[in-house]
């Protein structure tokens, strides 16, 4: 038997290529969730009242400190229980947003503490309203500063999803099981997907850099 | 000192019921009291200077009346309304977050360091209040930026961010942000203090002009004695968070009555 096989390789491709698509949409579809209830998590932390901001701190610091793997099968086999059927992928992409949602949550806690207070007094000054004041003024400056923590984020996100192979998401770790228990051929899928994992990953550090970049130079002018 | 701070009110103080009236304000940080009931009625389209020594609470005075910071205890008057109160069944409960607001909406303030949003324009920074918080459309909010920011001077530089424009200018388009509020009364916190002395001309000409040609209720925070002198109606010397005297210029600069003011004004003059 050859180490490298050239035509099986050639020949599992476009499963593993339409599979890489799957594993970015859990990726983007995560990362969206993460992003926008990370967000909510650090206000709701951050400046709500304490009947809100203390049972989420210990939420957050909960998940935080629970592995990935079994949010996942909790919101796939338990959710069940109560009722809740979820398909993989949906199950699979909320724990994954859920989770890098605590992560995120400190970042954007971070980046709102960095806000000068004169930015919040000028907002109360002008009379505008506390979403007004976070959505035009205070959020717009506290992010730009933490795109490379938050882009980090969606990078480790992005290496967590063949994690979702346990509950049998056709991802690209789950796709290259089934082709090497198949064929009987681990070292060709293994390796292709481990290749198109760095792929992604270069282009995704590239794309925050240049996301970086232009948020600086938008800064720099400001 | 006591009695003149409570003293028969000064004559450039009109009838009827001030603009803003502290009556018997009190502030303090713990123990330590900054404002020891605090008692200053300001008419409607005076401008009163508020001078001092450093820790004095001349600050303190202007951001309790911005609400930026609680009182703990009398009442603030504003436009004949309680500030941070409202009548309820005859009496005084603290006030909701819509009296807030609508109170809120009479007051306008200017900072010491200006605090200009750094990611909008000079002529977004004055867009943005107008049209969220009184419900201007786009092109009403920026035809009234624009025009006042032409007039403090700033009609070059409308699509300018702050960190393009100089101490002076940023100051000015704070004064062109808080105006597009259309507040009754405008409160300046030492705006020049923290600008390179060839740069205090082009701001407090604004503020001259502003003196000339609207109808506002100033009061004013300032170091700029000689400004104080030719533009105030009334000058309020604070002191160990007091108003240890107050009268028109010319008698509070010519001839003080109090050792503190005499020793205070020597001071200021020594330093320019
Ligand atoms: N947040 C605060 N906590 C404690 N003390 C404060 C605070 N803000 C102001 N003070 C104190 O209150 C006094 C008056 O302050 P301020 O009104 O800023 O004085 P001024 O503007 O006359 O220099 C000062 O002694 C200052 O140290
Ligand atoms: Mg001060």
């Amino acid at each position: 038997m050859k180490f490298w096989d050239w035509p099986f390789t050639f020949e599992i491709l476009p499963m593993l290529a339409w599979a890489s698509l799957v594993t970015l949409e859990a990726t983007i579809l995560g990362f969206a969730i993460a992003a926008v209830l990370g967000l909510a998590f650090a206000i709701g932390r951050m400046f709500g009242p304490a009947w809100l901001s203390v049972p989420l701190a210990g939420f957050i610091e909960f998940i935080r400190s629970t592995p990935l793997l079994i949010q996942i099968f909790f919101l796939f086999f338990v959710f069940p229980e109560f009722g809740i059927s979820l398909p993989a992928m949906t199950a699979g992409v909320m724990a994954l947003g859920l989770h890098y949602a605590t992560y995120c949550s400190e970042v954007y806690r971070a980046g709102l503490a960095n806000i000068a207070r004169g930015q919040w007094e000028a907002c109360t000054a002008l009379n505008l309203t506390a979403f007004h004041t976070f959505r035009d003024v205070i959020i717009p400056q506290a992010i730009p500063p933490i795109v490379p923590a938050l882009g980090n984020y969606f990078v480790a996100l992005f290496k967590d999803t063949p994690l979702l192979s346990a509950i049998a998401v056709l991802e690209l770790m789950q796709t290259a099981k089934i082709i090497g228990s198949d064929n009987f051929r681990y070292t060709e899928p293994i390796t292709i997907v481990g290749l198109i994992f760095l792929i992604f990953s270069l282009a995704a550090a590239g794309l925050i850099r240049l996301v970086e970049m232009r948020l600086n130079r938008r800064i720099r002018r400001a | 000192m006591t009695d003149i701070a409570k003293g028969p009110a000064p004559a450039a103080a009109p009838t009827g019921s001030p603009m803003v009236r502290f009556d018997q304000v009190t502030k303090s940080y713990g123990a330590f009291v900054v404002l020891d009931q605090l008692e200053l009625d300001v008419a409607a389209g005076e401008k009163v200077a508020i001078i001092g020594p450093s820790g004095s609470g001349k600050t303190t005075v202007l951001r309790m009346l911005m609400t930026l910071e609680p009182i703990n205890g009398g009442v603030i008057w504003v436009d004949g309304e309680p500030l941070t109160s409202m009548r309820r069944n005859g009496a005084l409960v603290p006030a909701d977050a819509r009296h807030l607001r609508r109170m809120r909406g009479k007051i306008g303030m200017v900072f010491q360091h200006f605090n200009l949003f750094p990611h909008m324009t000079a002529l977004k920074n004055c867009m943005e209040a107008p049209c969220t918080v009184l419900g201007l459309s786009k092109a009403e909010s920026e035809a009234r930026g624009r025009e006042l920011l032409v007039m403090v001077g700033l009609g070059d530089k409308l699509q300018h961010y702050p960190a393009q424009l100089s101490g002076g200018q940023q100051q000015r388009v704070a004064i062109a942000r808080a105006l597009a509020m259309r507040p009754k009364v405008m409160l300046f916190d030492e705006v020049t203090s923290a600008l390179d002395p060839e740069l205090v001309g082009e701001v407090l000409n604004v503020i001259r002009k502003l003196g000339a040609e609207l109808d506002l209720t100033m009061l004013m925070v300032t170091h700029q004695m000689g400004f104080a002198k030719e533009f105030a109606d009334r000058v309020c010397f604070f002191y160990g968070g007091k108003i240890c005297e107050q009268g028109p210029p010319a008698k509070l600069f010519g001839s003080p009555e109090n050792e503190r003011t005499r020793q205070f004004l020597r001071a200021v003059l020594e330093a320019t």
